[in-house]
């Protein structure tokens, strides 16, 4: 039964409505129209879209490069933001200077910071070959060869989300109870066996949430791709979000573009569910 | 300006017959304006201070500054002053200036009066915007554009684009290496044959691949062959049609050259596209580093900063080594296309030969204006563009190399005024030879202006990069193009392309 205090609650549903069920489900509308340059509005095709989508070969090994993309930007990142939250836990000479510092990629604008990076790669002109000339290496293909390519827009998101990490496990670190350190000092335990029987499983909860919503970021990695390198060479770096781009405001394909927007959802979130799963039941030994 | 008087009145009375003005002989100086002197003319700087558009607004859409987004906000502010309109223009990076033309049209709004945009989405557009009106079409302006650029503006008989700019893609090369004993002496050495402006694109790849990877120029640095447009989606598209037009766009065969207009079957991975692309990939070994990813910007600097010893493109690279303060100023050449000595001819599905190379001109898009059919303000609307297109402003905006603005007019073709501008007589004649010449071609390619380019553009250009970055050969990558480009035109519909595609090939089959 409804009560005056329900209606409290009105302004709330109509901002969820209006930013979140409503642009989603004319999206699904869309994806079951041929809305395209050439044809304006919402006619009915039926699944017409979704079947043409897993025909798209090129959508499915943009989605394998993602994933292989994620999996070494996200482990790298873990790994060196730990590292540096670790670094900064314990009292040492300018931590402070040093937190602000490590901040700082992160609060830069991703697409000037990857314009700036495309210069530094720049193979003529840049300021990465000229450095690795000098120790008789190079010039390497930053931008130009796949392997290249490739490892570059790997290096710009290391550099611009480690950050990240480190600031989401350098606040876990610091709300580690200290009993259990007590504990493993007495018994005498070494640092790295404290790091690994304490601290580690500790922050195993923390971790698996900073890895998720690294891998949740990931996965939409567009802006870097975009200006760097375009995709390419070929489609060497091309993501499922840059290939979405493309077929909805470049080719102004808006139906197919909604459709594949949709499955890549769809796709995500199950994929990032079993991570998830997976990731609980191997760090913290339970499924919840 | 619209503190006088006279002004209002006279445009009152223009207004009220719906006639443009007759060319004002006026004393009133506008070199304010940064015009040497207004220019007899329709839409002179007189003509359009006599206009009072007071209270009224026009809201333009355009590229992001500077190229056409520099001179659109310039032109602008001077309609505005001379005539009391008010003027709003919204810059929009390249990248979104589709959608952003687009949307308000499939949606039925009047965002935007005023369109600056790329030619070749005219079979996209073509059905939102409106004619131009014969007041304009008789103007003085209009009557100097050249054939091929009316042509362009042209749809079903109808001219519906404002031209306003003149792009092809053309060849330049350094002069002081070609000229240079010393380096001639070096070729010939390395091929056995004298040092030549390349007539055919596989000389243009033996002259690159010989004079990359040393210091020719002895600035210290690097020099090398060839600087070309090879990143995905940053215009290859251009620099691959222009590589495969002579291969495959035979002249004695009409009919399509992207596709054959009778049965819309793809041509795009015949062998005359395949030879094309294949050179293509064989060009890289001339590249600068990381010439592979240049983008337009990258190739005009190469070439324009004095890195490379050959280009083609627009004209920007040319312009920008012709700058004033350019080291290279004066030692650079235009000339066609390469061509080809063997051409694919899809009636008989042979390879031709030729004696003297087959050359097929690419008149690559550029940029057009146009009316939006839903502009309230239509006349004030072609007004301004008719302004933006003056003598005086024309001549003005090709100067800037930024400006992005490039000879379209047959008054554009003379040498003195380039020379008037510090380039030596050679290095002008050698720019209006190769760029009016291309207008008396009777083997021109065009852009395949039909609704959905972007995407027969897009899927071509990710083919193409596919091959570039050895991830296919030329033929596999081709083949894939040629049938995204069968699902494409199914999708679309083969009788609605037919009719759009129609146009492209009455202009490269000279029929018009």
């Amino acid at each position: 039964m409804l009560k005056p205090k329900h209606f409290f609650l009105l302004p709330a549903l109509l901002t969820l409505a209006a930013i979140i069920l409503f642009p989603l489900i004319f999206t699904v509308r869309v994806s079951f129209s041929s809305w395209d340059v050439y044809q304006t509005g919402l006619d009915f095709i039926g699944g017409r879209n979704y079947a043409r989508l897993f025909q798209d070969t090129r959508f499915w090994e943009s989605l394998l490069r993602l994933s292989g993309m994620s999996f070494i930007t996200v482990t790298l990142q873990y790994v060196l933001g730990f590292a540096l939250a670790l670094a900064v836990w314990k009292k040492m000479p300018g931590g402070r200077v040093f937190r602000v510092l490590f901040l700082v990629p992160m609060m830069t604008t991703p697409v000037v910071m990857s314009v700036i990076w495309r210069t530094v790669f720049h193979e003529s002109l840049g300021p990465a070959n000229d450095l690795l000339s000098m120790i008789g290496i190079g010039p390497v293909p930053w931008l130009s060869s796949a392997t290249g390519a490739f490892i570059s827009v790997v290096i710009v998101e290391v550099w611009q989300w480690t950050p990240f990490m480190f600031l989401l496990l350098l606040a876990g670190l610091v709300s580690l109870p200290r009993e259990p350190y007590l504990a493993a000092a007495i018994d005498g335990a070494s640092p790295t066996r404290t790091f690994w029987q304490v601290t580690f499983p500790l922050m195993a909860p923390i971790s698996i949430g900073a890895i998720i919503i690294r891998l949740i970021e990931a996965s939409k990695i567009m802006d870097t791709v975009n200006v760097m390198t375009s995709g390419g060479p070929g489609t060497a770096t091309e993501t499922p979000s840059y290939y979405i781009y493309i077929r909805g405001l470049r080719d102004f394909q808006v139906g197919y573009s909604a459709a594949l927007s949709l499955a890549y959802l769809v796709l995500m979130i199950i994929t990032l569910t079993i991570i998830a799963k997976l990731l609980m039941r191997f760090l913290v030994g339970k499924d919840d | 300006m619209k503190n006088k008087s006279t002004g209002s009145i006279s445009a009152l009375a223009i207004a009220a017959a719906g006639i443009l003005p007759p060319a004002v002989a006026t004393a009133e100086d506008y070199t304010k304006y940064g015009v040497v002197s207004d220019l007899p003319g329709t839409c002179n700087y007189a003509a359009i201070d006599a206009m009072d558009y007071s209270g009224e607004t026009l809201n333009v859409i355009t590229h992001a500054i500077p190229v056409i987004g520099e001179p659109t906000a310039l032109h602008a502010e001077q309609f505005a002053e001379l005539t009391g309109a008010e003027v709003n223009v919204v810059h929009v990076p390249f990248g979104d200036l589709f959608q952003r033309i687009m949307i308000p049209f499939q949606s039925g709004q009047n965002a935007y009066d005023v369109l600056f945009y790329a030619s070749l989405w005219i079979g996209d557009f073509n059905r939102f915007l409106a004619p131009v009106p014969e007041a304009y079409t008789n103007s003085s302006g209009m009557s100097d554009v050249t054939d091929s650029f009316k042509g362009v503006a042209t749809w079903n008989g109808q001219m519906i684009q404002y031209p306003m700019d003149g792009d092809r893609h053309y060849l330049k090369y350094r002069t002081d290496v070609f000229e240079n004993p010393e380096m001639q002496a070096k070729f010939k050495d390395a091929t056995g044959r004298d040092l030549t402006v390349p007539a055919t694109w596989e000389e243009y790849n033996e002259v690159a691949s010989v004079f990359s990877g040393f210091d020719w120029d002895d600035d210290g640095e690097l020099n090398y062959g060839s600087a070309e447009v090879a990143k995905r989606d940053d215009l290859m598209f251009s620099a691959f049609i222009s590589r495969a037009a002579p291969y495959a766009k035979h002249p004695d065969v009409g009919g399509g050259f992207f596709f054959d207009l009778e049965t819309m079957e793809p041509m795009i991975n015949t062998p005359g596209f395949v030879r094309g692309l294949e050179l293509f990939v064989e060009a890289q070994k001339a590249f600068p580093p990381g010439g592979s990813s240049f983008g337009l910007g990258d190739e005009i600097f190469s070439f324009g900063g004095g890195q490379t010893l050959m280009s083609y493109s627009w004209d920007d690279a040319f312009i920008q080594a012709q700058q004033e303060d350019s080291r290279i100023r004066n030692a650079v050449g235009a000339a066609p296309l390469p061509g080809a000595k063997e051409v694919w001819n899809r009636e008989t599905g042979q390879w031709d030969s030729f004696e003297e190379p087959n050359r097929a001109p690419y008149m690559t898009w550029g940029w057009s204006s146009a009316v939006s059919k839903e502009s309230e303000n239509q006349k004030m609307a072609f007004d301004f563009l008719c302004f933006f297109s003056n003598e005086a402003n024309t001549f003005h905006d090709l100067q800037i190399g930024r400006f992005g603005v490039n000879p379209y007019r047959d008054s554009h073709f003379d040498s003195t005024f380039w020379q008037g501008l510090g380039w030596d007589a050679d290095v002008a004649d050698s720019y209006v030879t190769t760029l009016s010449e291309m207008e008396d071609s009777t083997n021109r390619v065009y852009d395949l202006r039909v609704p959905g380019v972007g995407q027969f553009m897009s899927s071509m250009a990710n083919g193409v990069a596919e091959a570039l970055a050895g991830q296919k050969s030329a033929q596999e990558a081709l083949d894939g193009v040629a049938k995204e480009w069968s699902d494409i035109v199914d999708r679309i519909g083969a009788d609605r392309l037919r009719d759009a595609y129609a146009n492209v090939v009455r202009l490269e089959d000279n029929e018009d």
